[in-house]
């Protein structure tokens, strides 16, 4: 290590000149993603923790499908559908409702972490902008979880349909599980689903977290929910209306548009273009996605000023 | 081009005046000390030189302005502070990684070589590091990035007096070059003085000395007065005088180093007696008044 001093440039003030070899804005991104992931470790443990006690009780419940296959095959063929795909969808339901709840938790604490631990400091001190440190927490409930979660439920729900498959070989009805099973469809269905209701449709929810996040000193998920109840009591008092209420209720089921997302109720050809377009041009999406923008755009600004608590 | 530059730098916070018009210029390849008692502003001025805080005034560092540009900034400046911690739950594998993905000075090579001489482990996280190892590796993520400007701000602070003196020694023999500058802020003085090119005070907000090490050395004497000689040394008007042991040490500023001879035994005074002269008398009054303030 004592060679260091001779291995410093001769004319160290033309090195200093030269630009060094620049970091792209994507590579950035991707390590600023990489050290969320570090940090919160929720993101991926809670999912996959969720989908091994689902698949425990899959396991179990691998005995009894023989006998529930043939219950399956005398039902017409809605409810036999309806009854085949049954621990799927439940499966979907599941990480989907983990998805929420990580997300969330994740929101509230991405901003508010860094100033509690007194790392911030460190990563301010180094070459990483607040828009893209903030991008790439936003990114996480917005693209990343969903991703995450679309290809966990795929992944298991094929590992399903095999154990299913050899179980039930020597009983018979693999024909009719395979049938009732579109399983591309499914997944893509799914996959438009989290990405365009859970990404876009939520996306002022996930903004507003991130906001209260860097904002809050402390009580970040008080901050986060006591000013809605706020506003929509004032507003009822004053008032005598709940337009508030309705607005974040109407965002929070995705709109009618975004009901037509809802894998249950997806057409059997998910990438149908008329369900696409209205989704895009639904009205709640772009005032949803403006109002994320204003919330992201503020997170940043707070996130220049904070310093450690 | 100035490595720093600023001038009337001010910032206020609520209840007080945290910087108040701080002029200061920092030429590349110095090695600053920022000295002064809690309080005084250090940590303050080296944040918005970091582009941490925002400020009034003008303030250029490496021609570029902080506030806006920090990061930027940071592709040149490189930091340690008692209080800039190192994340908990960070692994050492995946520190070197990220800094080594972010930075585009960084090189993982130099960073790997300096902690070979240290036992933290790659998998250990900073959690289960000792204070000193914390410091070990981020000194090892800092000396790997060939920055320009180093801030350090009470970087040993907790430290025991090995590792502070480990700190420095590397920081001195594998890092420096005429071509960087650093700028540290400390209390523990004596464990930096010869290590400065240069040295300021700061007080109340405001620098209240600035002055090469060279200089210093040569203007400020110290004089252990023999008894008999003590009415014609305080005729000769010393900035101070304390006692050690029984016998009276008086500080003179510019004074013929002959005529302090005749005195008694003359030497050299280290930085911090020469802070306790200029600012002792100030210090207990702003203790009270501006405890909290930083």
């Amino acid at each position: 290590m004592s060679t260091q001093t001779n291995a410093v440039p001769e004319a160290p003030l033309q090195s200093q000149v030269s630009a060094p070899a620049a970091i792209s804005a994507a590579q950035l991104l991707i390590w600023s993603v990489r050290r969320e992931f570090w940090e919160h470790r929720s993101l991926y443990v809670a999912p996959l923790a969720a989908t091994g006690l689902f698949l425990a009780g899959f396991l179990v419940g691998l005995t009894r499908l023989p006998g529930k296959m043939r219950a399956a095959m005398a039902l017409d063929a809605a409810h036999q559908q309806a009854a085949i795909r049954q621990p799927y969808q439940f499966l979907e339901l599941l990480l989907m409702g983990t998805m929420l709840i990580v997300a969330v938790f994740y929101c509230i604490d991405a901003l508010h972490g860094e100033r509690r631990d007194r790392s911030i400091l460190f990563w301010k001190s180094l070459p990483v902008s607040d828009v893209t440190t903030v991008l790439a927490k936003a990114s996480i409930p917005l693209v990343i979880l969903p991703l995450i979660t679309v290809a966990i439920t795929v992944v298991t729900q094929w590992v399903m349909l095999l154990l299913s498959s050899v179980v039930l070989l020597g009983s018979g009805g693999v024909a009719t599980l395979w049938r009732n099973l579109p399983m591309f469809q499914m997944s893509m269905g799914l996959l438009l689903h989290l990405l365009g209701v859970h990404g876009l449709w939520y996306a002022p929810f996930y903004g507003w977290l991130l906001l209260v996040s860097a904002w809050a000193r402390r009580g970040a998920i008080l901050w986060a929910t006591v000013p809605l109840l706020a506003v929509g009591m004032v507003e009822r008092i004053a008032f005598n209306t709940s337009y508030f209420a309705t607005v974040l209720l109407y965002q929070f089921s995705g709109g009618p548009e975004g009901a037509a997302f809802i894998p249950n109720h997806m057409a059997m050809n998910p990438l149908e273009h008329v369900s696409l377009v209205k989704f895009v041009r639904s009205a709640g999406l772009w005032p949803g996605l403006a109002v994320t923008a204003v919330f992201l755009a503020a997170a940043i600004r707070l996130r220049r000023y904070r310093e450690p608590m | 081009m100035a490595c720093i530059d600023a001038r009337g730098l001010r910032k206020a916070y609520k209840t007080t005046i945290a910087l108040d018009g701080v002029n200061l210029r920092v030429e590349e390849g110095r090695i600053v000390g920022l000295i002064g008692p809690n309080g005084a502003g250090k940590t303050t001025a080296l944040n918005a030189i970091l582009g941490l805080i925002p400020y009034q005034g003008d303030l250029r560092v490496l021609g570029r302005d902080p506030w806006m540009e920090r990061d930027r900034l940071m592709r040149d400046v490189c930091f340690i502070s008692d209080v800039a911690v190192l994340p908990r739950w960070i692994t050492v594998s995946q520190a070197l990684g990220y800094v080594a993905g972010v930075h585009p000075r960084f090189d993982g090579r130099k960073a790997e070589s300096f902690l070979a001489k240290t036992t933290i482990g790659r998998a250990s996280k900073v959690r289960e590091l000792s204070k000193g190892m914390v410091a070990q590796l981020h000194l090892a993520l800092v000396m790997a990035i060939d920055a320009r400007l180093l801030v350090l701000d009470e970087p040993t602070l907790g430290l025991d007096i090995l590792y502070r003196k480990q700190f420095y020694d590397s920081l001195l023999n594998d890092y420096f070059d005429r071509g960087r500058t650093i700028v540290v802020a400390t209390h523990q003085v004596d464990e930096i003085q010869n290590v400065l090119t240069d040295v300021m005070f700061m007080n109340r907000g405001r620098i209240v000395f600035n002055c090469g090490i060279e200089e210093l050395q040569s203007r400020y004497r110290e004089v252990l007065v023999r008894p008999e000689q003590l009415t014609a040394a305080r005729a000769l008007k010393p900035m101070s005088e304390r006692q050690v042991f029984g016998r009276n040490l008086l500080l003179f500023d510019g004074a013929n180093r002959e005529q302090l001879e005749a005195l008694g035994e003359v030497r050299t005074p280290s930085i911090a007696d020469l802070f306790v002269a200029m600012l002792g008398h100030q210090v207990a009054n702003i203790a009270q008044a501006q405890g909290a303030a930083r």
